[in-house]
């Protein structure tokens, strides 16, 4: 069976980065720790990967009305922001899923298979 | 019947019987769903035209198969890997292994929305076409073909794979094709004896599928649970309505028009589940309609072991519609009082449901406040729909 690639696209919620911000650094270590594990747990299967700054230090370009518009902030104002990418290379959507279910950190995450 | 229905009737036995298998076929052979799909509709659009015209072919699935292949040569023209693949078959399949479950699997995977699995695991599975999906949930054919085609096009892009989950994963994915199985049910007997009676019949093809699933799963309980309760709705279905079309409710129903060798099976079907000990909601259910139809009168009815199973249920499953039929149970067990005291609770939640209002109704006759008994019944007529459903309520505002 040939592979595909999707792109997993982490999602960070407002309830989610309050309860980081609450943790102390010894528990922010451990969550750190498990999500460094996934990486390692699934290295063979990941190409590539980045974590993003947060969503203040997004800036947003418009292009569909003639002049270009330069904004302050994330395309879409959303309680849910995305906060980090990875490029997998796995069989098929059941192999994405089963990598899903077993991430550690923030509490959502999409799916979508690249062209190609 | 009338002539033109027993005609339709036996075709969508036929195809039934054969659609998925070929699907199955085709999609091994070419290794493409998609493709396969619609080859498969092909045929069945040629069945649907020739044989009630010519007759149903004495190999119905070595026609379909024919012209699947021949369509599929002509359309697969510009693809060579499949048109080699598809030259070189011949039916019957070298591997007469029945790969339904995979299709079924697909069908109903998760990453589809719902009105997508429903739709596409009636078309692959079940080989109904667009306008016979249209036709049985009163929606437009356009909606129908919108549904399946970017539910095809999702399983192509997104990957969604052809295969029985892994052990692991097994339990929840078989869950979402047993709702499937059971909304489809749903849809075709809650809607029996209204304006669908000649259209597909939807508790028909539930039943086909649920006997397939027990038939390529014989060892998950859950399965067989979901087909004891189909063959027990259905065991029943005679004795639900006047000849008129109005509903006759469960003390008033001739026990002797019910199929009591179905009502046999289905509790064998449901003891044979019970010896895996792994119970579940649609066993339960099951259970519950046993106790029902084992009863000779309705004065015979064993409540308190209804009351428990409702309790193991509400245990498994909680939700305030199985809270509402727990307290139906424990108005037999313990007196309309106590009943009216736990339907009350369910207020918030089911306020907007109106068997909720009609139960109540009913404990409020019960004991003797027969002014709210009426204004609780005005509340259900109001928000029901079904015609049957109006007409017996009106009855109890106007007589009770």
């Amino acid at each position: 069976m040939s592979a595909l690639k999707y792109v997993l696209m982490f999602v960070d919620t407002e309830q989610y980065a309050a309860d980081l911000a609450a943790m102390d650094d010894a528990e922010r270590e451990r969550a750190y720790a498990r999500v460094r594990q996934w990486f390692a747990d699934n290295a063979d299967k990941i190409t590539s990967h980045a974590h993003l700054m947060p969503a203040h230090t997004a800036t947003t370009v418009r292009l569909d009305g003639g002049e270009p518009v330069i904004t302050d902030g994330p395309f879409v104002e959303s309680k849910e922001v995305v906060s980090g990418f990875a490029e997998i290379d796995v069989a098929d959507l059941d192999a994405a899923l089963r990598m899903v279910k077993a991430w550690p950190a923030c509490p959502v995450v999409e799916i979508r298979p690249t062209t190609g | 019947m009338n002539p033109q229905a027993a005609v339709e009737v036996e075709l969508a036995r036929v195809v039934r019987e054969h659609a998925g298998r070929l699907a199955a076929s085709l999609v091994s052979l070419i290794g493409d769903f998609t493709t396969a799909e619609d080859l498969v509709q092909d045929a069945v659009e040629a069945a649907l035209e020739h044989w009630p015209r010519e007759g149903i072919p004495s190999n119905p699935d070595g026609w379909l198969y024919t012209v699947a292949r021949r369509r599929g040569l002509d359309v697969l023209r510009r693809n060579a890997r499949y048109r080699e693949k598809l030259a070189l078959a011949a039916w019957p399949p070298q591997s007469p292994q029945d790969d339904r479950l995979r299709l079924i699997f697909t069908c109903c995977h998760p990453a589809l929305p719902r009105t997508a699995q429903i739709a596409l695991t009636l078309r692959v599975v079940c080989g109904l076409t667009t306008a016979q999906i249209a036709k049985a949930f009163l929606i437009p054919e356009s909606t129908v073909a919108q549904r399946i085609t970017r539910a095809k096009r999702k399983i192509a892009d997104a990957g969604i794979p052809y295969r029985i989950p892994d052990a692991d994963e097994l339990g929840p994915r078989l869950a979402k094709v047993l709702t499937v199985v059971y909304l489809l049910f749903n849809e075709g007997y809650l809607s029996s004896g209204g304006e669908r009676a000649e259209s597909r019949d939807l508790a028909e093809d539930a039943d086909f599928l649920a006997t397939m699933l027990g038939t390529l799963m014989p060892t998950e309980p859950e399965v067989l649970g979901l087909l004891a309760l189909i063959r027990l709705h259905r065991a029943r279905a005679a004795s639900r309505f006047t000849p008129s079309g109005e509903i006759i409710q469960l003390p008033d129903q001739d026990r002797t028009l019910w199929d009591h060798a179905a009502i046999g099976d289905a509790t064998a079907l449901i003891a044979k589940a019970a010896g895996f000990k792994r119970p579940g909601p649609y066993q339960l259910q099951a259970a519950i309609l046993a106790v029902h139809a084992e009863a000779r009168t309705f004065e015979e009815t064993d409540w308190e072991q209804i009351f428990l199973l409702y309790t193991m249920l509400d245990g498994i499953a909680p939700s305030p519609v199985v809270k509402l039929h727990r307290a139906i149970a424990l108005r037999y067990v313990s007196g309309a009082r106590e009943a009216l005291s736990e339907v009350d609770k369910l207020s918030d939640a089911l306020h907007g449901y109106h068997l909720w209002h009609a139960t109540r109704a009913e404990l409020l006759r019960d004991l003797g406040s027969f002014d709210k008994a009426r204004a609780a019944d005005r509340r259900a007529l109001r928000l029901t729909a079904n015609p049957a459903e109006q007409s017996l309520l009106r009855q109890r505002i106007n007589w009770a």
